[in-house]
């Protein structure tokens, strides 16, 4: 019996290749895109582990020279014999490639590509040397003379090596960059300042892992990516209420002929398992390549706001792929898990006429309007009284279902209204007929509403985060040329020669710090116009800028203003000896660092320590490229002077890159709710048989009825767009005002683009008048033999 | 005794109160019986013999197909009897649409487990359909696709053949011969075959007629 049920079951396919089509394409492109962005985040955290385990970043303290210059052999030498177990390390860039020299002998445990237990320990120190890296990061690095090898371990854009060999490929002999404390210390040593008093102790800190800083954006991106799959559930749920619902006849009349009910739900389970499978497969492949093209340019947003090295090529992980066949599993189990309950509530006796009305979208009753309406109201107590990242995006959630639940209910109504104004039987019929399809084509129109206001959504953040920082760029980089030095004959060689053809000369100082409880950064600003012209400050008290040039106050940023419970006039601990009231608050956008900035003459007395590294120049624009030669001849090195448009030119690359991932997930959604709307019409086309029959054989002809189908899912579209903008406009503002202040601490404002949205709806108007093409065409061109049937009870 | 139904009463909720369709009804079918089950629009005639199909269970009253109380079973139960014991020919067909008309004879002899590649062959001869055999459903007109159901039905060989106006779609040529070929092959088998018709005609071409009016044996 069951060889023969399930072949029946599966003959359904057979002769509905369109069906399988819609069911297996929903399913893969749902799967594509949420496992396309697993797999994305999958290979970024693989690289931050890779980094983590290779180099130990954010896990250990570490001493640095306290003007950040390069750290003596020697010293390391006198710190040890002081009871310091500490190890080198030394680092630097090659062809823009990441070099670090470890000690494997004294480095902390599990640090670097060898150990103590290897046996490629002497190939490691001794000889020509061994660099570890990724294939790409030695083509990169080019020749050296140690041997290359390739290990998929180590973090991309870095070479692992010993210290020696650190030391001469980087021409440092002699010289350290920074020493890696061991966790565990003698109970006796000596004080660091005195044993060489010029190097500083940083503790480990865990606001600067970068693990951390980058799980807010892949927080993003997963959302992306779960809504994306929502709607490809959206498409599958349909597909498969489309499927139960034709084969009602069927599976009534294999019941009549003896089939138990229960056989029949696990055949049916079994059957859509197994299709699940097969479709959650090509759908990871899919995924594979979205995430492959896509790669790179999260690798360069990430690398751009962070400082994250992220490999530009995604690797097959057991975990993602794992989880994206459970996510095709689960999803179409819960898109079945509806019409197998209604399957086995059906009385065996119950018509086994396909209705449209129950198609995909299910009865049309009280329980979604409540259920929409409790889910919109739980977003506005969310809004109004919720906390945190996760409230922030149960916000989102029930905002984005509560909308999607609530479209077929504000349609319905408009075209009652449509209905009631309409003149002449063809209009009335139109907008009446256009009502009745709504049920059916609920889940698609849902999916095209998530679709469209998840892009002007996500597009209004994108598009107002680019406005707002280009704005932010012009207030920070005032200055037209920065030159960084390292060394104090490099301080006077550049301060002789911008002498009298400069504006100004400010100098950057910082030193890191703790503030109000929290790891910061503590600037320095001299009392200059610079600042006071360009610099908006989001609330400061009057005159901000010259009480901070008196050394009265303090400004800090928007991210320790937010983090922390300061106000106006709270009085902030910068170091033991000196408390100052805060003044003023300014946005510093990108930065995950809570930061202060007093004035340059209290910062000299607080860090004598810390000498200014930075300059930024003030003069004309036209006179850069001279002075900037000028400062090369007096032997300043030509990548210690950046001019003020190349930065600027970078971080907006950095911004396009994030576009180029953005656009691409939002084309994808787009095309995945055209690609509903497509198979919901195509499905729904043999239901519109009967309907239509009727209204042909009364006198309209078929070409005009195409035309009306198409009329219909232009129109069932338009409404959705206009529905989908303000729910648009809403995720913005929760992507702006809630789940960015709670991700990265700092809170954007929102602007709004009509434009941008314009073009958005004539592509979703181009979407849906392509994807109601070919259904109305196949309508019209449906043969009077087909209509005809209607009317003599044998189809 | 092959069929004994016994008091049998069934109700169904309407919009302007519960509607008495059977009042009461008894029945008896010998093996190798022809029966007509006439009567107006309404009397319960359908609703009887789903019942005694297994499709739907009465209120009260109790049906025994050789000695096996209908009404006792549960769900998968009644499945087993129309699978094993009783072969169903709806007046819609009721055939599978993505099978071919093979597939569709064979069906339910398959999932009974008594599928005989010969009689299948046999009975499309019989009925006309040998040329079809590769057809799907929809190929075929309204009487050809009756003559599938029929088959499929008789292929599964049953004790009792139950059919709901197995005839109404069609002319009074091709039922007379439908209902000929249904016969014999009833006959043929030894099985009793239980027939809904509204023809006074068909009715009175079968051994003997139950009149049912307002839901109870006239």
């Amino acid at each position: 019996m069951t060889r023969a049920v399930f072949a029946a079951l599966l003959s359904h396919w057979w002769r509905n290749p369109l069906q399988l089509f819609t069911l297996m394409s929903g399913l893969a492109l749902a799967t594509a895109l949420w496992s396309g962005v697993q797999a994305i985040n999958a290979e970024a955290r693989a690289s931050y582990d890779a980094a983590a385990a290779t180099l130990g970043e954010g896990r250990f303290d570490q001493i640095t020279r306290s003007d950040g210059g390069l750290i003596d052999q020697a010293d390391y030498i006198a710190l040890r014999r002081s009871g310091w177990l500490v190890s080198p390390v030394v680092e630097g860039r090659i062809n823009g490639q990441r070099v670090i020299g470890i000690d494997p002998l004294t480095a902390p445990g599990g640090l670097g590509p060898v150990t103590m237990d290897g046996g490629n320990i002497a190939a490691f120190l001794g000889g020509t040397g061994q660099l570890f890296a990724r294939q790409e990061t030695f083509d990169q690095l080019g020749e050296t003379g140690a041997e290359q090898v390739v290990s998929a371990d180590i973090a991309p854009g870095t070479v692992i090596t010993d210290i020696g060999i650190a030391q001469r490929i980087l021409d440092q002999d002699g010289l350290l960059t920074r020493l890696i404390v061991d966790p565990v210390q003698p109970v006796r040593q000596a004080k660091l300042d005195t044993v060489v008093p010029y190097l500083t102790l940083q503790a480990a800190r865990s606001d600067t892992d970068v693990g951390r800083l980058t799980d807010s954006f892949h927080l993003n991106l997963t959302a992306f990516g779960f809504l994306s799959f929502a709607v490809g559930v959206f498409i599958v749920h349909g597909a498969i209420g489309l499927a139960f619902e034709q084969r009602r006849g069927v599976v009534r009349t294999m019941r009549a002929l003896g089939v138990p009910l229960h056989r029949l739900i696990v055949l049916i389970c079994v059957e859509l398992l197994v299709l699940a499978l097969i479709a959650g497969v090509i759908g990871v492949a899919l995924g594979y390549l979205i995430a492959a093209a896509l790669l790179p340019d999260v690798a360069a947003t990430l690398e751009g706001l962070y400082g994250a090295n992220v490999g530009g090529s995604i690797a097959l992980r057991p975990v993602w792929l794992a989880s994206a066949l459970a996510i095709a599993l689960g999803g179409t189990l819960i898109a079945a898990g509806g019409a197998l309950v209604k399957l086995v509530r059906t009385p065996l006796l119950a018509s086994g006429q396909r209705r449209a009305s129950a198609i995909a979208g299910g009865p049309y009753n009280w329980v979604q309007p409540a259920v929409a309406g409790a889910l919109l109201l739980l977003a506005v107590l969310l809004a109004l009284f919720g906390s945190g990242l996760v409230a922030g995006f149960a916000l989102l959630g029930s905002l984005l279902l509560g909308a999607a639940l609530a479209l077929s209910m504000i349609l319905s109504g408009v075209l009652k209204v449509g209905s009631t104004l309409a003149r002449g039987p063809i209009a009335q019929w139109f907008w009446a007929d256009t009502r009745q399809q709504v049920p059916g084509l609920s889940l698609a129109l849902m999916a095209l509403l998530l679709a469209m206001s998840t892009n002007i959504g996500v597009s209004t953040m994108v598009s107002s985060f680019r406005l707002t920082f280009v704005g932010f760029l012009d207030q920070v980089l005032n200055a037209e040329l920065y030159v960084y030095t390292t060394e104090d004959w490099q301080d006077r060689a550049m301060l002789d020669t911008v002498s009298n053809r400069v504006g100004s000369v400010l100098p950057i100082m910082s030193t890191g710090s703790t503030l109000a409880g929290h790891p910061a950064e503590v600037f320095s600003a001299r009392d200059d116009p610079t600042y006071s012209e360009n610099w908006k400050l989001i609330e400061a008290i009057p005159d901000a800028w010259g009480v901070l040039a008196r050394g009265d106050g303090v400004m800090i940023n928007e991210q320790l203003f937010r983090r922390t419970t300061l106000q106006l006039g709270s009085d902030l601990v910068i170091n033991a000896d000196v408390t100052l009231p805060v003044i003023g608050v300014y946005g510093d956008y990108g930065n995950p660092l809570g930061q202060a900035i007093v004035t340059e003459e209290l910062f000299r007395q607080m860090f004598p320590d810390v000498r200014a590294s930075r300059f930024g120049l003030r003069m004309s624009p036209g006179d850069v490229a001279g002075l900037r030669a000028d400062l090369i001849a007096a032997g300043l090195p030509k990548g210690n002077l950046i001019n003020q448009s190349g930065i600027k030119a970078f971080s907006m690359s950095v911004f396009d890159r994030t576009f180029t991932v953005t656009t691409a997930l939002n084309i994808l959604t787009l095309a995945v709710a055209g690609f509903a709307i497509l198979m919901s019409l195509l499905t729904l086309a043999a239901l519109r048989v009967p309907q239509l029959a009727p209204v042909w054989a009364l006198g309209l002809t078929r070409r005009q009825l195409g035309w009306l189908e198409l009329g219909r899912a232009v129109l069932l579209a338009v409404l959705t767009g206009i529905c989908a903008l303000p729910v648009g406009l809403a995720l913005a503002w929760v992507l702006l005002a809630v789940v960015n202040v709670e991700a990265f601490g700092w809170r954007l404002p929102m602007f709004v683009f009509p434009g941008e949205y314009a073009r958005l709806g004539l592509f979703a108007l181009v979407a849906a008048t392509c994807a109601a093409a070919w259904p109305a065409w196949r309508l019209a061109r449906t043969p009077p033999s087909d209509l005809l049937k209607v009317f003599s009870n044998e189809r | 005794m092959l069929l004994r139904a016994r008091s049998i009463t069934k109700t169904y909720p309407g919009t302007e109160g519960p509607i008495e369709v059977l009042r009461g009804v008894s029945l008896d079918v010998d093996a190798g019986e022809t029966v007509a089950l006439t009567g107006e629009s309404g009397s319960g005639k359908s609703t009887l013999l789903h019942l005694i199909g297994g499709l739907d269970a009465p209120d009260s009253g109790s049906i025994a197909l050789q000695d096996i109380e209908i009404t006792a079973l549960d769900d998968a139960g009644r499945a087993a009897v129309r699978r094993d014991r009783v072969g169903v020919i709806f007046q819609q067909f009721n055939l599978i649409p993505s099978l071919t008309i093979a597939d569709n004879i064979a069906f339910q002899a398959r999932i009974a487990g008594r599928y005989q590649a010969n009689l299948v062959s046999d009975l499309a001869q019989e009925l006309g359909l040998a040329a079809q055999m590769k057809k799907y459903p929809e190929q075929l007109s309204g009487g050809q696709q009756q003559r599938v159901a029929i088959a499929r039905t008789l292929a599964a060989q049953p004790r009792l053949v139950l059919a709901d106006e197995p005839t109404g779609n069609l002319d009074e040529e091709t039922a007379d011969a439908v209902l000929d070929v249904m016969t014999k092959l009833t006959l043929d088998s030894g099985a009793a075959l239980l027939m809904v018709t509204h023809s006074e005609r068909l009715a009175g071409r079968l051994a003997r007629r139950v009149h049912l009016r307002n839901g109870a044996v006239a």
